[in-house]
């Protein structure tokens, strides 16, 4: 008998689920997160709308890191455009062609991981699909959210895309060079940040002249020493929760289209 | 369009609730999403629509209930004005979300029809 919704129908059976949609792919993301954490590297999830700059502050990055391991993944509806720049720029990465999808998920950086060694790595770079909404809304397993917002789009992005602002561990402001030519102000992007985002951060760049690049650096940095602040396996191996190991150097022998068995993929 | 990839994720969810009763039809399906989820809500509706003919939902409705944005003071839990700065004025610390960014799958109903009357 339904006594929830009123219609009195002595057929219709409530049955409670209270769960969260994409819990298949928050299961996957924690997957991911294990690798991660095994290989000792900082996952940052890039984001922003198309031509913010991502791609280029990546190369801007690359050019002037002292000492730090990068590697990259990059979220493309069709082309491996940005995978090719950041190779040429002296970043291993690999195109993750999207097809139709908005927004990269955890599924698909998986299966990304097997074609790109993380071992030994400081950063690895996931650059999302361009996009200021739905990136947001999937998690990858990334230890940080990296917003890049050019000057070029207007100070009020963070109140009229709260949902990605609200996740970002930091922004990145980024073309500077540009601001002489236009009416940029400053203060009310910074207003709008902190309307969205509980702990504001912003570091203002430019990739064309390296303006800032160095603070960015220093961010990146001093969370990949959280990281390694936290305890990391002695034995420099994965554990997963379901019984397989995977090796330092990401084997993937076995059979992984799904990261956990349909049987006990409720361990968590 | 992610939409279309969270009614997928959602119908699969339905499969596996109403699993429980393998002779019923799924007649309401009841979601919350809050406001900063990065959800549309009118665009999660037609992709449901879209979506739901040859699945477990071919005959179900979705119902959608929205959760508004709601931000407090971890500390003295105090509600923050909308549109203000997200950090409590008194105890200078950040705000935290305590709800708004939910996408939940809450509850499904199935019709049993005469079949069950029974019950065996
Ligand atoms: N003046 C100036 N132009 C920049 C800067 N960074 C990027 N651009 C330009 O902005 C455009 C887009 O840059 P990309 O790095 O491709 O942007 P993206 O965010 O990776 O773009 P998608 O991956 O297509 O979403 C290019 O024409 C760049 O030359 C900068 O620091 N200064
Ligand atoms: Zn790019
Ligand atoms: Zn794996
Ligand atoms: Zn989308
Ligand atoms: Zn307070």
């Amino acid at each position: 008998m339904c006594t929830d919704c009123g219609c009195g129908d002595p057929d219709v059976v409530p049955l409670e689920v209270q769960g969260r949609i994409l819990s298949d792919n928050d299961e996957r993301a924690q997957h991911n997160r294990e690798h991660f954490a095994a290989a000792g590297v900082l996952a940052v999830n890039l984001m922003g709308s198309p031509g913010a700059g991502k791609t280029a502050i990546l190369e801007a990055t690359a050019r002037h890191q002292r000492g730090l391991r990068l590697a990259a993944l990059a979220g493309d509806l069709a082309t491996e455009r940005d995978a090719a720049r950041l190779e040429a720029a002296g970043i291993p990465a690999r195109a993750i062609t999207t097809g139709s999808a908005c927004h990269l998920d955890a599924k698909m950086v998986h299966h990304a991981l097997h074609a790109l060694p993380i071992a030994g790595l400081d950063v690895l770079f996931i650059e999302n699909v361009g996009n200021l909404v739905c990136p947001a809304v999937y998690d990858l397993g990334q230890a940080a959210n990296v917003v890049a917002l050019s000057v070029t789009e207007g100070e009020d992005k963070p109140l009229k895309y709260p949902t990605m602002f609200l996740k970002a561990d930091l922004v990145l402001l980024t073309k500077t060079d540009l601001l002489p030519h236009l009416d940029f102000d400053l203060a009310a992007v910074e207003d709008a940040l902190a309307r969205a985002m509980p702990e504001p951060r912003m570091i203002a760049v430019s990739a064309r002249t390296g303006a800032g690049v160095d603070a960015w650096l220093a961010w990146l940095a001093e969370r990949r020493a959280r990281l390694t602040s936290a305890a990391a396996p002695s034995d420099g191996r994965l554990h997963h929760g379901h019984g397989h190991v995977h090796g330092p150097g990401h084997d993937h022998g076995h059979a992984h289209a799904r990261p956990h068995d349909p049987d006990h993929d409720r361990h968590r | 369009m992610h939409e279309y990839s969270i009614v997928s994720a959602l119908v699969d969810q339905v499969a596996v609730a109403a699993r429980a009763h393998p002779t019923g039809t799924v007649k309401r399906v009841h979601v919350a999403i809050g406001e900063l989820a990065g959800v549309e809500l009118e665009l999660l509706a037609t992709a449901f629509e879209t979506f739901r003919d040859h699945t477990v939902c071919a005959q179900a409705d979705l119902v959608i209930e929205p959760r508004p944005a709601c931000w407090r003071c971890p500390r003295c839990q105090v509600e923050l004005a909308r549109g203000a700065v997200l950090r409590c004025g008194a105890c200078q610390v950040p705000a935290r979300l305590v709800t708004g960014d939910e996408i939940i799958l809450q509850r499904v109903e199935l019709d049993l029809g005469d079949d069950d009357q029974g019950g065996t």
